[in-house]
């Protein structure tokens, strides 16, 4: 028996992208249309104005993907315009309950948020052509990281908004840097921990069959852990700390492949909580409200989780449809509780649909990182997966009561700038990680152009022994 | 790297596996509960924004949804507010619906029943406003009418039932109220009239029918009958019976007197049929004792006392006490003693009777029928709740209530041309109050259409007999004309 291996022939599958692209604007734009149906009982005037606009941005990047990353994962892009569009759905529907209409409304700002995010990834893509040059600016990009961290704690530029001083101010404009600090670290800790990964995943002690790293190599982990704490205690925010603190960790196992790491970093968090528990009345009430979000004492001090819940209830399997539910009762429907007003007026089957395209993002993240071939590219990937899956955990999580609550965006949909331009970057970086991941091997160069400056990669694999 | 980075994405599977989970509770398994929380604001909102189902009397609306210009969109309306205040209850935005149907059918009226789950799944697809069923009740307008007339400003309630299927034809309770001003839009006019409605000192949110419990009095001496001819005790109407002036009861030294202090008959003795047209005390004292408590408490069980009932409203349990002693058995005999009882239940005796001893289960419901009147569900075949006497025991009974309607106490019964069979009962409880006046009754005797009980709160006349045959008789008689008529 004989088998005629095929030589696999890669697709770029730029069609297939298109195709799914097309099918997201469908559904963005029938959800927009229904929702101006079920409110008002009309077609929205400004349809034509927004569905071209929102079309021309989603095409506009794919025709960039095209012609700059044609190997890029097709998924990604039609995945995140559906989210995108449902999230600007959302809150358009929640301005029409408002009465916000026209520029005064959210969707506005949203819509020009939307269109600097595809802005900004589409400069990405073109501003970086291989993903390793970011290995380059490994520290610069820790400074970058920690800096924006810790903006908001200056005085005169950092702002509290809902008891957390996560926001900045730069003129008229508030913004929370930790959606970028976000990147920056994820690409720090990849640049960094494919330099040392050898170090710490060999040197150490066996202990109980784990392996325990040297005191000395604990150092990394430890700065991180302060890093965490310092956000926790100072900008009283949870969730950043635990996203950051999150994130490291498990690039850390990733590149080390030891658990021991998972076990150390486990239990520095649950110290730092631990404390965080008795030292702030904030923590503990948290934790009380997640407790038991619908007893009286609870109720009066905050009824939004409890009225996210109910909203979702209400919404059942079908949901109410999109403008006939009533999730304008819940604050901040818009932003922390947009997928608690999505789950009420789409359903379960709406909900269970948004979890699962995240889901489906994730995973394109991970194939990504599975499949590209150098170490610096697999740990960013993976590390910006998991930020992203790890984020909407901590968020949707919070407002189904699978965790406590506490302040994030969710990806791609919350309104607000940071978190949308910050998210677009990220699907980029995945665009552009998989675009190497799934491009077919060089072939060996014979020769190089004299005319033409040698790829990065080329050059590589023409220099390694 | 590749290991490390597939068993990250089984945590990754699993952190996602966690929202899809917790979001199935919340959105399916907890959405009923949650839903249900009084705290749920959009609940209550969801509720006064559908259009709720009617009730229906007579092919009239007795509450209905009117659509008006509000946030609420919808108000609730009862034309004939006060005739049908206890049956319907009221819809009130600050208090929901405590009372009446709009409290027992609720998942009816607003379309949340499980029975009407196909509906709103079509109502979904086509996008139709989902609304309430209608309630069909079994209540015939002019016995309703001609009870609530008969009553007129007395305290006390008026029951009617088919015999044969158990249909509630009229219920009646007085005092009543206006439910109009309870679910009124002006939040301040609806609070105020719930303020003076639930501190009401004569509790006219209180449906007396099937919800106030009295001493039956004299009209338990018909299931202690029943109890003595299924004993064998007495085995017909003409069997004899001790009538004394007064019972001597073992065990205690007060006695047990007839009211007029003599005896029921020559030589202290009567018949079984005359001693219930006079309501004589001693012969049912005397059946009591030979019987003792748990043959009373088994017979009055086999009538539906110590039954929860619904109808849909729940229905307050009768009962006879258990364990009862000889001297306490001849005072349940009669229908003292903490003998309690509704006078649904009391209109289940005579019904019981009516109908060869079967009593059929009371039921206010005909049918429920969706929005455009397609019927969901119809009342099924009459149930039986127990055959509580023989048809041959029915048949003396019928015998001697004829009788008590002919020759008796109850001659303000009697309808030309027609044979009515009744009993009279007059309750002492309070010994500073008039006792509680009461008549049971069926017609006609042989072919029985309408089976009451009438009970007027102290509209009796201490120390007679003749109260339950004075005021309760000629209500019971309006009502039975009223069906007659018909």
């Amino acid at each position: 028996m004989t088998t005629t291996v095929e030589p696999l022939t890669p697709r770029t599958r730029r069609g297939a992208e298109l195709l799914l692209l097309l099918l997201a604007i469908a559904i963005v734009m029938l959800a927009w249309v229904t929702t101006d149906l079920n409110r008002n009982g009309t077609v929205p005037a400004n349809i034509i104005p927004v569905a071209g606009g929102f079309t021309v941005l989603a095409l506009g990047v794919h025709l960039v993907l095209r012609w700059k990353a044609a190997y890029a994962d097709p998924v990604l892009l039609p995945i995140t315009t559906v989210l995108n569009g449902l999230g600007l759905v959302m809150i358009h529907r929640l301005d029409l309950a408002g009465g916000k209409l026209g520029a005064d409304g959210d969707a506005y700002r949203q819509i020009i948020w939307t269109t600097l995010a595809v802005a900004l990834a589409v400069a990405v893509l073109f501003v970086l052509r291989d993903h390793r040059l970011l290995r380059r600016y490994t520290f610069v990009t820790m400074a970058i990281g920690f800096v924006l961290l810790l903006l908001p704690l200056v005085p005169g530029v950092g702002r509290t908004i809902n008891g957390s001083q996560i926001w900045i101010s730069i003129g008229p404009m508030n913004f929370q840097p930790g959606e970028f600090a976000k990147i920056a670290l994820a690409v720090f800790f990849a640049g960094y921990l494919v330099q040392t990964r050898d170090v710490l995943s060999l040197a150490g002690k066996k202990v109980l069959g784990f392996t325990f790293p040297r005191g000395r190599d604990l150092g990394p982990i430890l700065v991180a852990w302060v890093l965490a704490l310092l956000v926790l205690v100072f900008q009283k925010d949870l969730g950043s700390a635990l996203l950051f603190f999150g994130l490291f960790v498990a690039m850390l196992y990733v590149a080390t492949e030891r658990v021991s790491w998972i076990a150390i970093g486990l239990l520095l968090f649950a110290a730092a909580v631990a404390f965080a528990l008795s030292a702030f009345t904030h923590f503990q009430k948290r934790v009380d409200l997640w407790l038991d979000p619908f007893s009286q004492d609870n109720l009066e001090r905050s009824n939004q989780l409890a009225n996210g819940l109910w909203g979702m209830a209400s919404g059942g399997l079908t949901g109410t449809g999109l403008g006939a539910g009533r999730p304008y009762l819940t604050s901040f429907a818009e932003s922390d509780f947009i997928f608690p007003s999505l789950g009420e007026e789409l359903g379960l089957f709406g909900a269970v649909a948004i979890i699962v395209l995240y889901l489906l993002f994730c995973e394109r993240g991970i194939r990504t990182a599975l499949g590209v071939r150098d170490g610096f590219g697999k740990l960013l990937a993976i590390g910006l997966s998991f930020s992203v899956a790890f984020q909407l955990f901590i968020v949707i999580g919070g407002v189904t009561r699978v965790i406590p609550l506490t302040g994030l965006t969710t990806p791609f949909m919350s309104l607000g700038g940071s978190s949308l331009l910050a998210n677009w970057v990220i699907m980029a970086l995945l665009l552009r990680i998989s675009d190497q991941a799934r491009r077919p091997m060089p072939e060996m160069p014979v020769g190089v152009a004299a005319d033409e400056p040698a790829p990065a990669e080329l050059t590589q694999v023409v220099k390694l022994p | 790297m590749n290991t490390p980075i597939r068993r990250l994405s089984v945590l990754i599977a699993c952190l996602f596996t966690a929202l899809l989970v917790a979001s199935t509770i919340v959105q399916f398994a907890q959405a009923k509960s949650l839903g249900a929380m009084s705290t749920n604001k959009r609940t209550l909102l969801d509720s006064y924004s559908r259009e709720r189902g009617s009730i229906i009397v007579g092919g009239q609306a007795v509450a209905k949804s009117v659509p008006v210009e509000d946030q609420y969109r919808f108000l609730r309306s009862y034309p004939q507010g006060e005739l049908y205040a206890q049956l319907t209850g009221f819809y009130s935005y600050s208090v929901g619906a405590p009372y009446g149907l709009e409290h027992a059918s609720d998942d009816l009226l607003s379309g949340d029943a499980d029975t009407l789950f196909v509906r709103r799944m079509t109502d979904l697809i086509t996008g139709r406003k989902t609304s309430g069923a209608t309630v069909e009740l079994t209540i015939d307008p002019k016995a309703q009418a001609a009870a609530d007339k008969a009553l007129g400003d007395s305290k006390g309630a008026v029951v009617a039932l088919d015999p044969k299927t158990g249909a509630i034809l009229a219920m009646v309770s007085h005092p009543t109220y206006d439910p109009n001003p309870l679910s009124s839009h002006d939040l301040s006019k609806a609070a105020k009239a719930w303020q003076s409605l639930s501190t009401d000192k004569g509790k006219a949110y209180l449906n007396r029918a099937i919800s106030g419990v009295y001493p039956p009095g004299s009209t338990f001496k018909v299931v202690t009958a029943a109890a003595a001819l299924e004993d064998g005790i007495a085995t017909d109407e003409n069997s004899t019976v001790p009538g004394p002036a007064e019972l001597n009861l073992p065990l205690t030294s007060t006695n047990l007197p007839n009211e007029n202090g003599q005896a029921c008959g020559p030589g202290d003795e009567t018949t079984l049929i005359h001693a219930l047209e006079i309501s004589c005390n001693t012969a049912f004292g005397s059946l009591g004792l030979e019987l003792g408590g748990e043959k009373l408490r088994a017979q009055a069980a086999k009538f539906g006392f110590g039954d929860s009932l619904q109808v849909p409203m729940r229905v307050a349990t009768s009962s006879v006490p258990a364990d009862l002693n000889a001297p306490q058995a001849a005072q349940a005999a009669i229908g003292q003693y903490d003998v309690r009882t509704t006078p649904l239940q009391m209109a289940m005796v005579a019904a019981g009777i009516a109908n060869g001893g079967r009593v059929m289960t009371p039921y206010l419901i005909q049918s429920v029928r969706s929005a455009n009147l397609d019927i969901i569900e119809s009342t099924p075949d009459p149930v039986e709740l127990s055959q509580a006497v023989s048809e041959q025991t029915a048949r003396t009974l019928t015998k001697m209530m004829v009788s008590v309607v002919q020759n008796g106490s109850g001659a303000r019964a009697q309808i030309d041309g027609v044979e009515v069979a009744g009993k009279t009962g007059t309750a002492q409880h309070d010994p500073d109050k008039p006792p509680h006046a009461w008549f049971i009754s069926f017609a006609p005797a042989t072919d029985p259409k309408v089976a009451v009980a009438v009970v007027v709160e102290d509209g009796g006349v201490t120390g007679s007999e003749v109260g339950g045959g004075r005021v309760a008789a000629p209500i019971a008689r309006e009502v039975m004309e009223a069906v007659l008529s018909r």
